[in-house]
């Protein structure tokens, strides 16, 4: 692995900016109801924050703050967030991903369990995404040659 | 035997090109899709799924299998990655 040389400049404006980019891909997944965004849009921008990390600091930062094995697990709990959704509605007696049932557990009429469900599967798309970009970022970026878990 | 796989690239492209002299014209209010599904969309989204934004309720409701399988493809993506290019000492 090639030698870290430090420069303020980079590392300052990367600390001051890494924050609101990861608290706007938060609103974009929110907010996707009401506005252009989604768990897609969201979960890449989020994933975008932690590649700026990676390009500013060097490996290590980001395998500190983000464990390669949280990460490939979190990989795999988006898809399984969102299917399990689909299963829950299955046992609630409709059909698969038929979000109108889960009005009969949450406090919310059936137009509204719909949205509710919409934001539950848009939460599991956004942490796929946003995961599934960093262990790409990591593996292609070094060729898959990094070191394991820092101390 | 790279002239025989020429032959078979050209005919499909070809066949490709034939179907789409079927397709409805760029934006014909009168095709299939524009007359029946969008309408419907645009009109019931708000009074089924409570969503204002329709590009969003087609994604993750009406066709939220769809968009199941897209995250799977992402994920395998990510999978595949790591077990193509990661190595463990």
């Amino acid at each position: 692995m090639k030698e870290r040389y430090p420069d303020v400049t980079i590392e300052t404006v990367c600390r001051l900016l890494i924050p609101p980019i990861q608290l706007f891909g938060l609103y974009v997944i929110a907010h996707g109801h009401y506005s252009p965004g989604g768990g897609f849009q969201g979960g890449c921008i989020l994933g975008a924050s932690f590649i700026m990390m990676f390009i500013a600091y060097d490996i290590g930062e980001v395998k500190r703050r983000m464990r390669e094995k949280l990460n490939t697990i979190l990989c795999a709990t988006g898809v399984l967030i969102y299917a399990g959704i689909g299963i829950l509605c299955l046992v609630l007696g409709a059909n698969y991903l038929d979000y109108g049932i889960l009005h009969q557990i949450l406090p919310a009429y059936p137009a509204k369990a719909r949205a509710l469900g919409t934001f539950g599967i848009e939460i599991g798309v956004g942490i796929t995404v946003m995961s599934v970009m960093i262990s790409i970022f990591l593996n292609i970026g070094t060729a898959g040659e990094h070191e394991g878990e820092p101390e | 035997m790279k002239f025989f796989a020429f032959i078979v690239v050209l005919f499909t492209g070809a066949l490709l090109i034939y179907g789409t002299v079927d397709m409805p014209d760029w934006g014909d209010p009168g095709s299939a899709p524009n007359s029946h599904v969008s309408p419907r969309y645009i009109e019931k989204t708000l009074e089924e799924t409570a969503t204002p934004n329709a590009v969003t309720s087609v994604l993750a409701d009406y066709r939220g299998y769809d968009t199941l399988g897209e995250t799977t493809v992402i994920f395998t993506a990510g999978v595949v990655c790591i077990m193509l290019l990661r190595r463990f000492r």
